[in-house]
């Protein structure tokens, strides 16, 4: 039975935020969202559920809480919105409440159940449906609705105000030009064949990524350059509270950019999420066809440039590495045997993880979860043991994350379930391991 | 009694099925054109692949994970749908009604495969009972569909195999069947029909767009 302590947890993003909701605003809101919203697909979906459970052992939340049948994916839409269905909008604050702890927290809309239901029944598009209704009744965890205010006021996702944005690419570029004599980081240059993009926690906190782009690029001899101005970030946790004009208002920006600066295509980080934003969400809402030029991951380009002999791998890492397939770039995009290549390539030592590929569990942090910050993070830690379980049995050293949040999810997991590993991204190991120009080889 | 149930009640059953599905499909595909966005993702290639990997068993992990549910799932199923469109008995009306004919199932086998499906049921109904994850989200009416589900078959048995007055329980029989057909395209049993058309759009989700598999 859901967890005592889960439902504990203090959050005025949703405590704070129910007191004072009425009965008609709440049933204006769930009628308004049901019927102008995926009304074909809910109804289908709703009534096409036999309610035979055969999704519970998808989901990674329901196995790492001992199979609590409340964390299973059918039991978290019957306690959110087939209830909002049945009572035709006519619920309470503590009942928005509920729904919202289970839908930002207890789902992490990683799409894993819908390979398991025999129908194919998209349980994270109706969990992403609470989600909106819960953003427009303003109940979102504070934590994640900070960062879609960020978004909203500064485009990113982080707060970082422009002198930082270029000062730290500046930064950056002093420190790739000491590992590649003459690396740049070229801003805003028109008709450059790629633009790249990151998130912002990158220029945040993890800046030598950036570096480490530098490197890569001017090793493959990349004509690239990323934009002085906002529209540089990628990743969009709007898209996960709910606030999808300001996802769209993100995206948009971020094309925007690109087409001014009339790049052929967008290379981003290793994120799954920005992906997923960027290539899917952002332009479904804004009604687009589809991206306007191609925007090519990481895991793509990294494979790429491996393969066709742009860069060249010098020494393979040593250690034993595994790796995790982030949901949204492999359920949602297929990146995974590429991924692989790349793994094999570059390490001596690859130990796959089992389940693999799209049945891979997600690393418990992704959509939006993790951005629900710390008072939500024991609530993350358990249900993740699956994923703790699945690392340990390879018995690798190494965890490659090829995604943000996967990164700093399972860097919860090391510490929470004492894996004594550790974690990597992939360009971190690709500069250690490939050919720099002008080494003497 | 017997002419009324015989004729013009299983005419009202089937115009009733015959309209009531084409009706559904009709008001949903409209209402499925307002959202823009799925008629262009569904995708025929992916969407019948999807559909190959989850109607063959054990071509997908979740069946492969629980084999004796998938062959009780299977075996069901196929009897469900077979048994009334094969069965002797049901052979000799259709020609008479329509004047069209097929192949039909010896008795015997007939028989056995009204008892796979009253088998099946009972096992539905004991794993609704026992596996918390599926008591979780069971109600009532859950447990009323089982029972409609079966009756035709309990009463088509025991008719065929004279219990109880043949006669009433024949009378018995089509009325269950006929509310059995009545209810598929408005109950739950409409799975019966979206079956094709969610997996198939998972499909295409998966397969056109994500370039992944679902299965
Ligand atoms: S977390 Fe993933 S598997 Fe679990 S219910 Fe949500 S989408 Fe399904
Ligand atoms: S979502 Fe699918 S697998 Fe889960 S209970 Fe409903 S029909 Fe069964």
């Amino acid at each position: 039975m859901a967890d005592k302590a889960d439902r504990e947890v203090k959050d005025a993003g949703l405590d704070e935020t129910t007191k004072n909701l009425s009965p008609e605003r709440i049933e204006a809101v769930i009628r308004q969202v049901l019927d102008t919203r995926a009304s074909a697909r809910l109804k289908v979906y709703l009534e096409t559920c036999v309610h035979c459970g055969l999704c519970s052992d998808a989901c990674h939340h329901y196995l790492s809480r001992d199979k609590d049948p409340d964390f299973a994916p059918v039991a978290k839409v019957k306690d959110t919105i087939w209830e909002m269905v049945k009572r035709k909008g006519k619920v309470d604050g503590e009942f928005i409440k509920n729904a919202a702890r289970i839908a930002f927290i207890e789902c992490g809309a990683c799409r894993r159940c819908s390979m398991y239901c025999p129908f194919g029944i998209d349980i994270a598009q109706l969990i992403m449906l609470v989600r909106r209704i819960c953003s427009l009744l303003g109940v979102v965890p504070q934590y994640l609705q900070d960062t879609t205010n960020s978004h909203a006021a500064t485009m990113n996702q982080m707060w970082v105000q422009q002198d930082e944005w270029i000062d730290t690419l500046m930064w950056q570029e002093e420190e790739a030009s000491m590992e590649v004599p003459k690396a740049r980081i070229p801003l805003d240059k028109e008709g450059a064949d790629c633009m790249y993009s990151v998130i912002a926690p990158e220029p945040k906190i993890l800046a030598q990524l950036i570096g480490n782009m530098a490197v890569i690029f001017k090793a493959a001899g990349e004509d690239w350059t990323m934009p002085s101005t906002d529209g540089w970030d990628n990743s969009n946790m709007a898209m996960y509270s709910g606030d999808f004009e300001v996802m769209g208002r993100v995206e948009r920006l971020h094309w925007e950019r690109a087409m001014q600066l009339r790049v052929k295509k967008i290379v981003m980080g290793e994120c799954g999420h920005a992906f997923r934003g960027a290539v899917y969400d952002g332009p479904k809402w804004l009604g687009w066809q589809g991206t306007p030029i191609p925007m090519v991951h990481a895991v793509e380009y990294y494979y790429d440039i491996i393969k066709s002999g742009r860069i060249k791998i010098r020494e393979k890492y040593k250690e034993p590495v595994t790796v995790q397939d982030p949901c949204n770039i492999v359920r949602g995009r297929g990146l995974h045997h590429k991924l692989r290549y790349i793994m094999n390539e570059m390490c001596e030592d690859f130990r796959d993880v089992e389940p693999r590929f799209e049945h891979n569990f997600c690393c418990g942090a992704g959509g939006g979860i993790i951005n629900c910050g710390p008072p939500w993070k024991l609530a993350r830690m358990k249900s993740t043991r699956v994923k703790a379980e699945q690392f340990a049995r390879t018995g690798a050293h190494t965890i490659v994350t090829p995604c943000h949040n996967c990164h700093s999810g399972i860097e919860d997991i090391i510490k929470h379930y004492k894996l004594g590993m550790h974690i990597s991204f992939i360009s971190e190991i690709l500069v250690q391991t490939m050919e720099l120009p002008g080494d003497k080889a | 009694m017997f002419e009324f149930v015989r004729g013009p009640l299983v005419w009202i059953a089937f115009i009733v099925f015959v309209g009531g599905v084409l009706y559904r499909l009709v008001s949903t595909a409209i209402l499925a054109g307002k959202e823009k966005t799925v008629f262009p993702t569904m995708d025929l290639k992916y969407g019948l692949r999807s559909l190959m990997h989850w109607i063959v068993p054990f071509a997908n992990r979740n069946t492969r994970m629980r084999p004796i549910f998938t062959v009780v799932s299977f075996a069901f199923h196929i009897c469900l749908l077979a048994t009334p469109m094969f069965l002797m008995g049901h052979a000799v009306l259709w020609k008479e009604s329509w004047g069209v004919s097929w192949w039909s199932l010896p008795p015997a086998t007939a028989d056995v495969m009204t008892l796979v499906v009253v088998f099946g049921c009972v096992f539905f109904v004991l794993r609704r009972l026992t596996s918390p994850e599926v008591r979780n989200v069971t109600t009532w009416k859950d447990y009323a569909l089982v029972l409609l589900v079966v009756s035709p078959f309990i009463t088509g048995y025991a008719a065929h195999q004279q219990w109880l007055d043949a006669r009433a329980m024949l009378i018995l029989h089509i009325i269950c069947g006929a509310l059995w057909l009545v209810a598929i395209p408005f109950t739950r049993l409409s799975h019966m029909i979206w079956f094709a058309f969610s997996r198939a759009y998972m499909g295409s989700e998966f397969g056109a767009v994500r370039n992944a598999r679902d299965w």
